[in-house]
């Protein structure tokens, strides 16, 4: 088997916070290879911006806390590198696309300045001329006239800021980018257009990308593996084929099919998924979705189940473990 | 034909900016009857919270008639307007700000009714509050507490706790599920349609969300830039869609249903145009892949077949 880019293996991360301690991750686990696109499903408070934050390790100081796991890029043990390192990775390597087009970029310097000083930061061997090009370029990729790059974030719309964004992710040419909830504060037909955009300089540049999302159809359409993450937690994985034709699911991933209305299909009624969101700061011992599950019997609420694989399709419930057998 | 329970004629609604008059709502005619929903759905900036404004009379209108049960409300004086607004109610989108934070959650409900003083005395009002909160699904515990206390799909059953309390007979949903997870906005749906069910309630369901549109409305009406640009039944529309925007709309949407995949997309061109004095044509032409000469005259909103308007030239 080949090196993964990324391996995540059993991520402990908290907040220790005045009231409490708040576990958001709680032994995440996973793997992206080169060139992949994975998209990562959860709700509010799932742990999917710490996820995020933890591989560029920018978690917030004295709060957030690793207590244990490994995070390895490349061969790179990312919990003990030091913050030269760091740089190193950080927008050369490893770029991310913010949720809020808004509040990510500087409003007081303009546009082509900000994807100026990646190249700066990055490389230094380019001289201006190389770099003020570069800078040209990739606007024109993501479809901004080269004309506007001396003008201020005020000036452009959502759309536009999110394709700054992701100019500015790109201009590196990164192994990996992280997209956390790129869309999410963008309508529909300007969704449609980044997404599409994404994918295709994605292809281009055969870059790795993690991307974060609570839309499922999102990840149906972009995505080529996704995992589902709750409670800080892997609880189910595999390709969008496997997760997504429904045959066998975790009943979680189950339960937000049936939460969301559909396009084509009609229901008469939605099916919710009962109770809320397990308290971070209060986890239950075994399984973390019990208390919300019409499949819980008593192993569940005592002991933690493990992943149970069939293939490159696995889910954490004890159900897959009498049902596939194998 | 029976008389709808409310009706826009030709309503209008525009700003006066510093660049020009902003056509916010355009010659809306909608209709909506007892017990049904209207959807009305498209991108931020089209119009469709100024009409559901407008239509509150939170906001006047510019021209044009509103009919309640065939009344036009646009003539009622302030004392009028208090009785009608005890039929008509609102949800709010954001659940964190449109609530009192410094009232508890008790007396956020019991305020509606203060104010108008349809339940009278102190121990009759508590009881109706501890009623609406059963039927919106909270829990007793929940009356003395307050707002900050909720996460939001609570807060928004208190939100509409409040528009319950005065019995009204129409509700203007303002993307009451847009800011809620999947499965907390499958609650408030399902609670939304049960009350429909039982009180026979009519909604107009203001949304960007085309799937939740789909499931909840009898009839949709699709905005763009101030005008309704296509209105039909909700079998109908999703079934055929004829004008341009629609269909990129529809196209737009990312599903969970594998079998769209790999379906051809249309990605439109472009963002939205400015509503700021638009010129007299079609307003979606800039963007449309069909736009000729033709769409610089001003389009009609035309019935193509039984009950489907369509805003097209093109559509015969």
């Amino acid at each position: 088997m080949g090196e993964h880019l990324l391996e995540i293996e059993n991520l402990h991360v908290q907040y220790n916070t005045d009231e409490a301690v708040v576990n958001a991750l709680n032994g995440l686990t996973l793997t992206l290879d080169k060139g992949e696109s994975l998209g990562v499903v959860g709700e509010t408070g799932a742990g999917k911006s710490t996820m995020a934050l933890s591989i560029l390790k920018l978690l917030p100081a004295k709060v957030g806390e690793i207590t244990k796991g490994s995070i390895t890029y490349d061969g790179t043990d990312i919990i003990a590198a030091d913050n030269h390192t760091m740089r190193g990775i950080r927008g050369a390597r490893i770029a991310m696309i913010f949720q809020d087009p808004m509040t990510s970029l500087d409003p007081i310097m303009t546009v082509g300045d900000q994807i100026y000083e990646v190249l700066e930061l990055h490389f230094p061997q380019m001289n201006q001329a190389e770099k003020n090009q570069r800078v040209d370029e990739i606007l024109e990729l993501v479809g901004i006239q080269k004309s506007r790059r001396n003008e201020y974030p005020h000036k452009f719309s959502g759309g536009m800021k999110q394709r700054i964004g992701i100019a500015m992710a790109l201009v590196a040419e990164p192994e990996l980018l992280l997209a956390d909830e790129p869309t999410t504060a963008l309508d529909v037909t300007i969704q449609a257009q980044i997404l599409h955009l994404m994918r295709e300089l994605q292809k281009k540049y055969n870059t790795a990308m993690i991307l974060i999302t609570h839309d499922l159809g999102v990840v149906a359409e972009f995505c080529e593996n996704v995992v589902v993450v709750y409670a800080g937690e892997v609880i189910e994985q595999g390709s969008v084929e496997e997760v997504f034709t429904r045959e066998k699911n975790h009943p979680y991933t189950e339960g937000l099919f049936n939460s969301i209305p559909d396009l084509t299909t009609d229901v008469d009624r939605l099916i919710p998924i009962p109770g809320f969101m397990t308290d971070p700061t209060n986890l239950p011992k075994g399984c973390k979705f019990a208390s919300r599950c019409s499949y819980c019997t008593d192993i569940c609420r005592t002991e933690a189940p493990p992943m149970f694989a069939e293939g490159t399709h696995s889910i954490k419930c004890f159900l897959f473990q009498q049902k596939g057998g194998e | 034909m029976q008389t709808p329970l409310i009706e826009t004629v030709n309503l209008k609604k525009y700003f006066n900016t510093p660049k020009g008059l902003l056509h916010a709502v355009d010659d809306v005619n909608i209709k909506i009857n007892e017990g049904e929903t209207l959807g009305v759905v498209g991108e931020s900036g089209c119009g469709k919270s100024t009409l559901g404004r407008t239509m509150m009379r939170l906001i006047d209108a510019t021209e044009g008639q509103i009919l309640y049960k065939g009344e036009n409300i646009l003539n009622y004086n302030k004392k009028q307007m208090k009785q009608i607004h005890t039929s008509m109610q609102m949800i709010f989108q954001d659940p964190f700000t449109s609530l009192n934070p410094r009232l508890s959650v008790g007396d956020i409900i019991a305020e509606p009714m203060k104010v108008v003083r349809n339940v009278k005395g102190k121990e009759a009002i508590r009881q109706k509050v501890q009623e609406l909160m059963d039927m919106c699904g909270l829990p007793d515990r929940y009356y003395n507490i307050y707002p900050h206390e909720l996460d939001g799909g609570r807060r928004q059953r208190v939100g509409l706790a409040r528009a319950l309390a005065l019995d009204p007979r129409f509700i203007v949903c303002d993307e009451p599920v847009s800011a809620l997870d999947v499965s907390i906005q499958a609650q408030i749906i399902n609670l939304l349609m049960d009350l429909q069910d039982k009180e026979g309630l009519a909604y107009m369901f203001i949304t960007h969300d085309l799937c939740v549109v789909r499931h909840i409305s009898n009839y949709i009406a699709v905005m763009y830039l101030g005008q309704v640009v296509e209105y039909a039944a909700r079998n109908e529309l999703f079934t055929h869609q004829y004008h341009p925007y629609t269909k990129a709309l529809l196209s737009a949407i990312p599903t969970t249903d594998l079998s769209r995949r790999g379906r051809e997309r249309q990605l439109l061109q472009g963002e939205v145009g400015n509503p700021v004095n638009p010129k007299p044509g079609c307003r979606f032409a800039s963007r449309c892949q069909y736009a000729s000469e033709a769409c610089q005259e001003p389009q009609e909103l035309r019935e193509v077949s039984a009950g489907h308007f369509v805003r097209c030239h093109l559509i015969k």
